[in-house]
C-alpha cells in the first residue's frame, strides 16, 4: 500500500469529524466532504444517515457519483427543512470565507448592496448554524479564506450566536474545519478558531501564514492522523477508484 | 335538472399567451422549481416576450431568475441562493447583483424562504424562525422583525425570527401532468414547494408536460404524487419540454449542454448574450423548442 495522499489524510480528517455522531444525517456539500461521511459510515460511524444528495436515504455506501443503491427513506428538500429545524443533522458545508469568529460566507464578497463578486446567496447556512451541528471544508487554504472579518455572515459563529441572544445559540454548534492543511475548530479564546492539528508535511508556521488572522495555538499540535490501510483500501477501492479527489486536493 | 349539474368543474386549460396576458407589471410573482430543477421555463420565456415590467420574483433561483433580471424585468428578488447545480453561480444573475441593476434584493435563508410561503399558505402575517438569528440575513433586510415567546420552556423567552408572509400575486409551475381543471402530479424524486406556492398565491398557473383526463392521473402513479388540487388552479398550459433547460425528472432530464451554451453567452459579451437572445429567445415556444432541436443536431455533428 503507497503512502496516503494528502487527499487521503483529508479524507480520514472529515470521517473523524462524523465518528461520533451517532444516528443522524449527515450532509456532506461536496466531494471530499461526501468522501469522508461515507468512509465514516464504512469504518467508525455505521449509524449514519446518508442521502444521495437529491432526495433519496441510502441504505448502502455506494461510491461516489454511483447512482444505485437500496433506498431507506425519502429526503426531498422540504423534509430536509424539517430534520434542520428538529436537528439531528451535521451538515459540512463550503466556504468562501472563514473569520476567527467562525462565521462563514458564501453569500457575497464585497458590500452586500453591490457585490464585487456575487456568489450563490445565503443558501441554508444562517438556519443551518443555529439548528444543528455544521462543520466546513476548505479544499485551498488562504489568506483569502480565512479572513479578519467576513464580508457577509452566512453562517453564524458562536460568538454572533451568543450576541444574538439564547435561541440563535441554544443550538449552534461549530464542530470542525478540515483543510488542506490542518483541522480546526472553534475551542480557541472566546470561542475563536483554533489550530487542533496539522496535515503531515505541513508546519504550524505554514498554516499561521495561511491564514489572515492570529490562530489560537495550545502547545504541541499534533500532527493529523494518517488513514488506517483499511481506510485507504475503502477510499481507493470502493470510494473513489477513480481518484477524483486528488482534483480537488493535487498532493502536496 | 339544470345544465350546470352535467357541467362538472371547468375546463381551465389555456395558452402560454392567455397566462402571460393575465399577469401584470408590478405583481409580486413566485416560480416554483428548484434552481434548476422543473421550472416553468416557457412561462418564464413568454414572460421576456411580454412588455411585463417592475416584477417583484419570488423564486428558489435558476436560470428563471437569470433570464428576467438580465432582460430587465426586475425590481425586487426574493431568493435564497441562485443556483444552475452543476455551474454553482448563475452568470446572469451574478452580472446583474455585481452591476447593481437589480434596485431592491432580499436575500433568505432557503429554510426562511419555506416559512414565509407557509406563512402567506395559511394566511398569517408571520411565523417564528430559528433561521436568520445572528446572520447577516437579518443586518441587510432591517425590515425583518424579531418575535419574542409568551412562553418560557426553560431556556428563557426564546426571541425568533418573525418571518413575513411571502404573500404572491400569482404563481408559475411546471408540473408533469394535469388534468383540465387544474389536478396535478409530479412524477420525479421531489414536489418541491409547488404546493406552497400555489397556496401562497392569488392566481395559479400550472403548466404541465402533458393534459390527461382524470382517470389517466393516477394510472401509472400513486396518488400521493398528486400535489395541486384544483381548488388552487387558475390556469392549466400543455407545454411539452417547458421545463427546458431545467430537469422535468422522468420526463427528461437537466439538458447540460444547453446549459452551458448558456452560460457561456451569459458570461460573454453583450454581443455574444444579444446573439443568444436572437437564436433561443426572439420567437415563440414552438420556435425556442426548434432552436433547441437545432443546437443539438449541430452538437452532434
Amino acid at each position: 500500500m503507497s503512502e496516503p495522499t494528502r487527499a487521503d489524510v483529508c479524507a480520514a480528517a472529515i470521517a473523524d469529524a462524523f465518528r461520533d455522531d451517532g444516528e443522524i444525517f449527515a450532509s456532506p456539500m461536496g466531494m471530499l466532504p461526501t468522501l469522508g461521511v461515507r468512509l465514516a459510515k464504512l469504518t467508525t460511524n455505521p449509524e449514519l444517515v446518508i442521502s444521495d444528495g437529491e432526495s433519496l436515504f441510502l441504505a448502502g455506501v455506494p461510491p461516489l457519483f454511483a447512482k444505485a443503491d437500496v433506498v431507506e427513506g425519502w429526503i426531498p428538500f422540504r423534509k430536509v427543512f424539517d430534520v434542520v429545524a428538529n436537528g439531528p443533522r451535521h451538515v459540512m458545508m463550503g466556504a468562501t470565507q472563514v473569520d476567527r469568529d467562525g462565521n462563514q460566507n458564501i453569500s457575497a464578497i464585497g458590500p452586500f448592496a453591490q457585490p464585487r463578486r456575487q456568489l450563490l446567496g445565503s443558501r441554508g447556512a444562517p438556519g443551518n448554524t443555529v439548528n444543528n451541528r455544521t462543520s466546513y471544508w476548505v479544499p485551498k487554504h488562504s489568506t483569502r479564506v480565512f479572513v479578519e472579518r467576513v464580508d457577509v455572515v452566512s453562517g453564524v459563529g458562536p460568538r454572533r450566536a451568543r450576541e444574538a441572544g439564547a435561541a440563535a445559540a441554544r443550538f449552534n454548534d461549530i464542530h470542525r474545519i478540515v483543510t488542506n492543511l490542518a483541522v480546526l475548530d472553534l475551542g480557541g479564546p472566546d470561542d475563536t478558531v483554533r489550530l487542533r492539528s496539522v496535515h503531515p508535511g505541513v508546519t504550524v508556521a505554514e498554516v499561521q501564514e495561511a491564514t489572515g488572522f492570529q490562530l489560537a495555538v495550545e502547545g504541541e499540535v499534533p500532527t493529523t492522523r494518517e488513514p488506517t490501510v483499511e481506510e485507504l483500501v475503502i477510499i481507493r477501492e470502493v470510494l473513489d477508484p477513480r481518484s477524483l479527489r486528488h482534483r480537488e486536493v493535487p498532493d502536496a | 335538472m339544470t345544465s350546470a349539474t352535467h357541467r362538472g368543474p371547468r375546463d381551465k386549460r389555456m395558452s402560454i399567451d392567455d397566462v402571460v396576458s393575465r399577469l401584470r407589471s408590478g405583481m409580486t410573482i413566485g416560480i416554483g422549481g428548484w434552481g434548476p430543477r422543473r421550472k416553468p421555463m416557457a412561462l418564464v420565456r413568454a414572460m421576456l416576450r411580454s412588455d411585463l415590467t417592475d416584477l417583484t420574483l419570488v423564486s428558489w433561483g435558476g436560470a428563471d431568475v437569470g433570464l428576467l433580471v438580465r432582460a430587465g424585468k426586475v425590481r425586487k428578488l426574493v431568493y435564497a441562493f441562485v443556483s444552475l447545480d452543476s455551474i454553482p453561480l448563475e452568470p446572469n444573475f451574478q452580472r446583474a447583483r455585481q452591476a447593481g441593476t437589480i434596485p431592491e434584493i432580499v436575500e433568505l435563508d432557503e429554510g426562511m424562504f419555506q416559512t414565509g410561503l407557509r406563512a402567506a399558505a395559511q394566511r398569517l402575517p408571520f411565523l417564528p424562525a430559528r433561521a436568520g438569528l445572528g446572520s447577516d440575513v437579518l443586518v441587510n433586510n432591517p425590515w425583518l422583525a424579531t418575535v419574542t415567546s409568551p412562553y418560557d420552556e426553560g431556556h428563557g423567552h426564546e426571541e425568533l425570527v418573525a418571518v413575513p408572509a411571502l404573500r404572491l400575486d400569482a404563481a408559475l409551475v411546471h408540473l408533469n401532468r394535469a388534468d383540465p381543471h387544474g389536478n396535478a402530479t409530479y412524477l420525479g424524486p421531489d414536489p418541491y414547494f409547488d404546493d406552497l406556492f400555489a397556496m401562497a398565491a392569488d392566481e395559479v398557473y400550472v403548466s404541465v408536460e402533458q393534459v390527461v383526463d382524470t382517470a389517466g392521473l393516477t394510472v401509472d402513479t400513486p396518488v400521493q404524487r398528486l400535489l395541486l388540487s384544483r381548488m388552487l388552479v387558475t390556469g392549466v398550459v400543455e407545454t411539452p419540454h417547458g421545463a427546458h433547460f431545467t430537469t422535468c425528472t422522468p420526463d427528461y432530464e437537466r439538458d447540460e449542454a444547453f446549459q452551458k451554451a448558456y452560460v457561456a453567452a451569459a458570461s460573454g459579451s453583450d454581443d455574444e448574450w444579444a446573439e443568444f437572445e436572437q437564436r433561443f429567445l426572439a420567437g415563440d415556444e414552438d420556435a425556442y423548442q426548434a432552436a433547441v432541436r437545432a443546437f443539438h443536431e449541430e452538437e452532434q455533428k
